[in-house]
């Protein structure tokens, strides 16, 4: 299991940040995200792999300011 | 009567927020009015980095005055603050934050706040400033666009990132832009940088 946003969710094996977030239906464009702690940039989303037992927070990004 | 305790928490407090500096990304609804509540609360030094001159749509929302429509933003913010208090320095950059050197005007701050508008910058910035000053707090804001609703904001803390957020609201290409809920937003975002700064003394 991991943990999205204080959720439990399944864990995928070989789950890229970007395939992650999409099973969410997190759809902004724009999502800060740390796993266990850690930034992940969103360059690297489709690169990064999330390990099983990890704690993921994403936050979206909305125009306004 | 004197309560004397009191007195000296109080001089402690201003003391420790007259010695501390603030860095503020973006001078509109968020940052003007961010900027205006930290100079009443006493912080010393702060540095605010902004491109844009200062438009009559803005005076819905945005720390500005008519009579400044036109001037640059960060020098009409400047001078609002040394109307409130003239001992308060004022550190001003006028131009745009772009990626790759978005850290550059905060290296010597206690505490940077994010008070930019498109979600797209906002990200850049707190990815850039999250990697490069990974020791100096972020105070960030998401989702101030609409009104009402204000049981839906939250602070969400991520580490060193502590976000003002309402994850529900709209990008402000679909909602309004209003003072009550941006000024509730950039104050809650004020509120939590004194919460930093004061930290135990509180």
């Amino acid at each position: 299991m991991i943990e999205v946003n204080g959720r439990s969710v399944d864990f995928v094996e070989n789950e890229t940040v970007k395939d992650l977030l999409k099973r969410m239906r997190y759809i902004f464009p724009n999502v800060v995200v740390k796993i266990n702690g850690e930034l992940v940039k969103r360059n690297d989303f489709a690169d990064t792999i999330v390990p099983d037992n990890s704690k993921i927070a994403a936050i979206h990004m909305i125009s306004g300011g | 009567m004197v309560n004397l305790m009191n007195v000296e928490k109080a001089e402690k407090i201003r003391l420790k927020l007259q010695n501390s500096s603030v860095g503020i990304a973006g001078a509109g609804g968020l940052g003007s009015n961010i900027a205006v509540s930290l100079a009443r609360a006493g912080i010393g030094r702060l540095v605010v980095v902004d491109f844009d001159s200062v438009e009559e749509s803005n005076l819905n929302r945005q720390y500005y005055f008519r009579d400044q429509i036109d001037m640059v933003k960060v020098e009409a913010l400047r001078e609002n603050i040394n109307r409130i208090d003239e001992s308060i320095k004022v550190e001003i950059f006028n131009h745009r934050l772009t990626k790759d050197t978005m850290d550059r005007p905060f290296h010597d701050v206690d505490v940077i706040v994010e008070a930019l508008d498109n979600a797209d910058t906002k990200t850049t910035f707190i990815e850039e400033i999250m990697q490069k000053l990974p020791n100096t707090p972020v105070v960030g804001c998401s989702g101030v666009a609409g009104y009402g609703k204000s049981d839906r904001i939250k602070t969400k803390r991520l580490g060193n990132l502590y976000m003002v957020y309402d994850k529900y609201a709209k990008d402000d290409d679909k909602d309004v832009l209003v003072a009550p809920r941006v000024i509730l937003m950039a104050n809650w975002q004020a509120n939590i940088v004194l919460e930093i700064i004061l930290g135990e003394d509180k």
